[in-house]
């Protein structure tokens, strides 16, 4: 069945995009991890709405796309504030909210 | 004025009431209010008496007692509807046997009452209708139909029953009155009250001119007066006992009006608690009759079941010596006399009006009022002893005996009232009822006059009472004194023809010592009586030598009274001679007789009915016996003149007797002593019973009720330390910082987890998403 090969394919891209956030200490790249993590999702939308013959399923994928587009944008506003304040983007050392 | 009396006491009563509140602004300081109110309550006094006397006459049958208002009473009703009926008797003495067997002895009287009806139960009677009763000869009997008006206050509920638990009267509520019993005997006492009332109140202006409590003395006069009335009035015994608590307060305010001396404030005091105990046996015997009589406290319904012999004879003998508790206290009988010459302390007329005319003789009018009760109670009838004759008889002359040794002339003259209320009582004893209350009326004026005498002497003379120190010599000085106390003093030694020969020799031949036509045959009471009378012409004697020959052994000038005082005296002194006039007998010395006016205060004040005990109950009344009046006359001169050539030198031996003679010195400081009973009544009574109940209470408090104490604060202290180390320390506080140390610890834990790194925090994330993934997977696809 074709639907298997996307749902495979969103599910490793998925796996890469967890192991972006996780382990990655560069600002930049967790949020690229996090891009990958909503394409693996947009992914399985596309391909359960071309399943079942509803544009729904692209519909939701196009409003995912526009949401990451503007989380991106705060994203990397956020990153670059923390530049500003740190000359550095490690997101290791971020850590003030230690309890 | 027959069916409103109740404005009578009600005059004095407001009078009170505006000299409390006006009297001290007034010109006067009271006594523009008080000498009116109570002149008008003796003229509408009066009017009653008129009015009284007017309807007496007529020819009344039995069912006539309609007068007395259905709620006030029940028995009349009872008789009326045939519930008690009244039988005719048939005059044949067989009829008579045969319905004293039939009886079996319901009425006592039946079988000796030959020709009077008599009352049976319906039960017993079977069918009779009631008949007016005819008396003897067949002319129709007056009876006397007592004025009661009353006014409910307090009704049951029906659901009660009575005694009997009969259920007719189940339904009957209970009904609490207050009224007025008009009949021949209030009569008499609202004119001996509001007479003499009146004229201590004149007397009062000159006398306690001048007083610094002259309003509420003039208050306390009108109080009086008013609770007087009240209680005279009284047609239920709980209104005679609040009357009587009235007067007995009044008494106590009036004998303690100069309280700040200590004997005076000591002797109302001891007056109050004295009467206290006879209260006690009034509050019984009162409780005991309304029972006995089926729950009521009406007069008239008391008096006729205990005359119809429908109360049991052993209750009306407890209830009549519950009631004689009461006459000894207030009419001051041996052995509870000893407040009444105490309280001499009070002012001169207060003695005159209370404490010798009218408050002290609330006994006798306590027992006359409810006469069957003692008459049936005590079995007076017939008989030669009981109870009410004995003390009668001791007082008359242990008071007149007391009288020998007292320097103050009030005292005397306090002792001689202890002893004419002796003479009353006896006469009520031996079922000489008549008798009673006509030496009431007698003795009201002469005693009055006598104290108001005494006052005079006493404002002429610095005012000491001390005959002996302080006077002498004043019958040139005071004339119009001395012969009104001379009328007053022979009048109470009992001579011909002053009204206290009259009423003295009724009570003696009442006695039936010597003649056969009295209730019973009392030789004990003749004897007593005879020698009282004997004593009491001696010592009068003295008061009279004392303070009216010799010479005057006071200080300064004495001088006549003002005519405030001598007015009052010279009409009691009038009244004290020609009262006697009231009751002549039928039949008198050398064959005189007096015809219509002979017996006239018997025929209006004795009650003739079924509540009355008549010749149905073998009732009967001593007429005038030439030898006893000789014996009793000769007693009293005998008295009279052996004292006189006493204090005239003229006995030389008895002088000193008392020094030289062993047994006339005990006898002479036991009457200074009052038979000791002062002293038992202080030191062995209070003092005896004191000593160990103050011992026994201290003890008590220290070990039971300290222990007590102490044991509970000790157990409080255990038990709050317990609480504290416990439940405060252990459970409350150990709850909050269990909870502190164990929110901090797993704080401690928590912020290990809080790393302040975001990808920890999204590891965990997904990690848990992942583990809730797998749940959902396992649980929805499983």
């Amino acid at each position: 069945m074709l639907l298997n090969q996307f749902l495979l394919l969103s599910a490793v891209l998925f796996c890469i995009g967890v192991y972006g956030v996780i382990v990655r200490r560069n600002g930049v790249l967790v949020l690229m991890s996090i891009e990958l993590i909503l394409n693996a999702v947009n992914i399985n939308l596309v391909a359960f709405g071309t399943m079942t013959d509803a544009a729904i399923g692209q519909v939701f994928a196009l409003f995912v796309i526009a949401v990451a587009a503007a989380e991106v944008g705060v994203g990397l506003a956020i990153v670059l504030l923390i530049y500003r304040n740190r000359q550095s983007i490690d997101i290791d050392e971020l850590d003030e909210l230690k309890g | 004025m027959l069916h409103h009396a109740w404005i009578i006491p009600a005059l004095p009563a407001l009078s009170f009431v505006l000299i409390i509140a006006f009297g001290k602004r007034m010109p006067g300081k009271g006594h523009f209010i008080g000498v009116p109110m109570v002149g008008l309550a003796f003229v509408l006094s009066l009017v009653t008496a008129g009015q009284w006397i007017a309807r007496d006459t007529a020819d009344n049958p039995i069912e006539a007692l309609d007068d007395v208002s259905g709620e006030c009473s029940k028995t009349p009703a009872m008789i009326e509807s045939g519930e008690l009926k009244i039988q005719e008797k048939k005059k044949s003495a067989d009829a008579d046997k045969e319905s004293a067997a039939a009886d079996s002895g319901t009425d006592r009287g039946t079988d000796r009452g030959t020709d009077r009806g008599t009352v049976e139960l319906a039960a017993a009677a079977g069918a009779a209708t009631p008949v007016a009763v005819t008396a003897e000869d067949g002319e129709p009997e007056e009876y006397t139909r007592p004025i009661v008006s009353c006014l409910g206050w307090y009704t049951s509920s029906t659901t009660d029953t009575n005694v009997h638990g009969d259920s007719a009267a189940a339904t009957t509520p209970i009904q609490m009155t207050i009224g007025t019993q008009v009949d021949g005997q209030s009569v008499l006492m609202l004119l001996v009250v509001t007479l003499i009332s009146l004229l201590v109140h004149i007397y009062s202006t000159d006398y306690v001119n001048g007083d610094r409590r002259y309003t509420h003395y003039f208050a306390f006069l009108s109080l009086f007066t008013a609770s007087m009335l009240f209680f005279v009035l009284a047609e239920n015994t709980l209104m005679m006992i609040v009357g009587w608590e009235l007067v007995g307060v009044c008494s106590f305010a009036l004998i303690g009006h100069w309280w700040e001396e200590k004997p005076n404030s000591d002797a109302a005091l001891k007056a109050f608690l004295t009467n206290r105990v006879g209260d006690i046996g009034l509050l019984i015997g009162v409780i005991t009759l309304y029972f006995g009589a089926g729950q009521t406290f009406n007069i008239v319904d008391i008096n006729t079941l205990a005359n119809q012999g429908q109360i049991n004879q052993t209750l009306l003998l407890v209830s009549a010596c519950c009631l004689i508790t009461a006459v000894m206290s207030k009419s001051g009988q041996f052995i509870l006399h000893t407040w009444l010459p105490d309280a001499m302390a009070g002012p001169t007329p207060v003695s005159a009006l209370i404490h010798a005319a009218t408050m002290v003789v609330a006994g006798i009018y306590l027992v006359a009022r409810l006469y069957p009760v003692f008459y049936h109670g005590l079995q007076i009838e017939g008989s030669s002893v009981n109870l009410l004759a004995v003390i009668g008889s001791v007082t008359a002359l242990f008071g007149a005996l007391l009288g020998f040794v007292q320097k103050d002339i009030k005292k005397v003259l306090a002792y001689s009232t202890v002893s004419q209320l002796g003479f009353m009582v006896a006469a009520l004893g031996v079922g000489a009822w008549t008798a009673a209350l006509f030496h009431l009326f007698t003795h009201a004026f002469f005693k009055a006059c006598l104290f108001l005498g005494a006052g005079s002497l006493s404002h002429a003379c610095d005012h000491s009472f001390n005959m002996v120190d302080d006077m002498g010599g004043l019958r040139k000085i005071m004339p119009k004194t001395f012969a009104t106390y001379m009328v007053g003093f022979l009048s109470l030694a009992g001579l011909f023809p002053l009204a206290g020969f009259w009423s003295k020799d009724e009570i003696l031949a009442g006695t039936g010592g010597l003649n056969g036509d009295a209730n019973g045959t009392y030789y004990f009471v003749l004897v007593m009586l005879l020698m009282a009378a004997f004593c009491t012409a001696a010592y009068m004697t003295r008061t009279v030598w004392y303070a009216f020959f010799g010479e005057y052994r006071g200080h300064g000038h004495p001088h006549e009274s003002g005519p405030r005082i001598t007015v009052p005296l010279i009409i009691l002194a009038t009244l004290g001679a020609v009262a006697g006039l009231a009751n002549l007998p039928k039949k008198f010395w050398f064959g005189i007789e007096f015809g219509d006016a002979a017996l006239a205060f018997e025929h209006i004040v004795e009650p003739v009915g079924v509540y009355f005990p008549g010749k149905a109950q073998n009732f009967t009344h001593a007429e005038f016996n030439g030898t006893l009046a000789v014996i009793a006359s000769a007693a009293g001169l005998l008295g009279i003149g052996l004292t006189w050539a006493f204090y005239t030198g003229k006995l030389s031996f008895l002088e000193g007797l008392a020094s030289r003679v062993k047994l006339a010195r005990a006898g002479k400081t036991l009457l200074e002593e009052k038979y000791y009973l002062d002293h038992l009544y202080t030191d062995v009574i209070a003092g005896g019973t004191k000593g160990p109940i103050a011992r026994g209470a201290n003890w008590f408090n220290t070990n039971v009720l300290d222990g007590v104490v102490n044991g509970a604060g000790r157990t409080a202290v255990a038990t709050g330390k317990w609480v504290y180390t416990k439940i405060d320390q252990g459970a409350v506080d150990g709850t909050v910082d269990r909870m502190a140390s164990v929110t901090g610890a797993t704080g401690g834990e928590l912020r290990r987890f809080q790393t302040g790194r975001v990808q920890q925090y999204a590891a965990a994330f997904f990690a848990a998403a992942a583990v809730m993934a797998g749940i959902i997977v396992l649980m929805v696809g499983g």
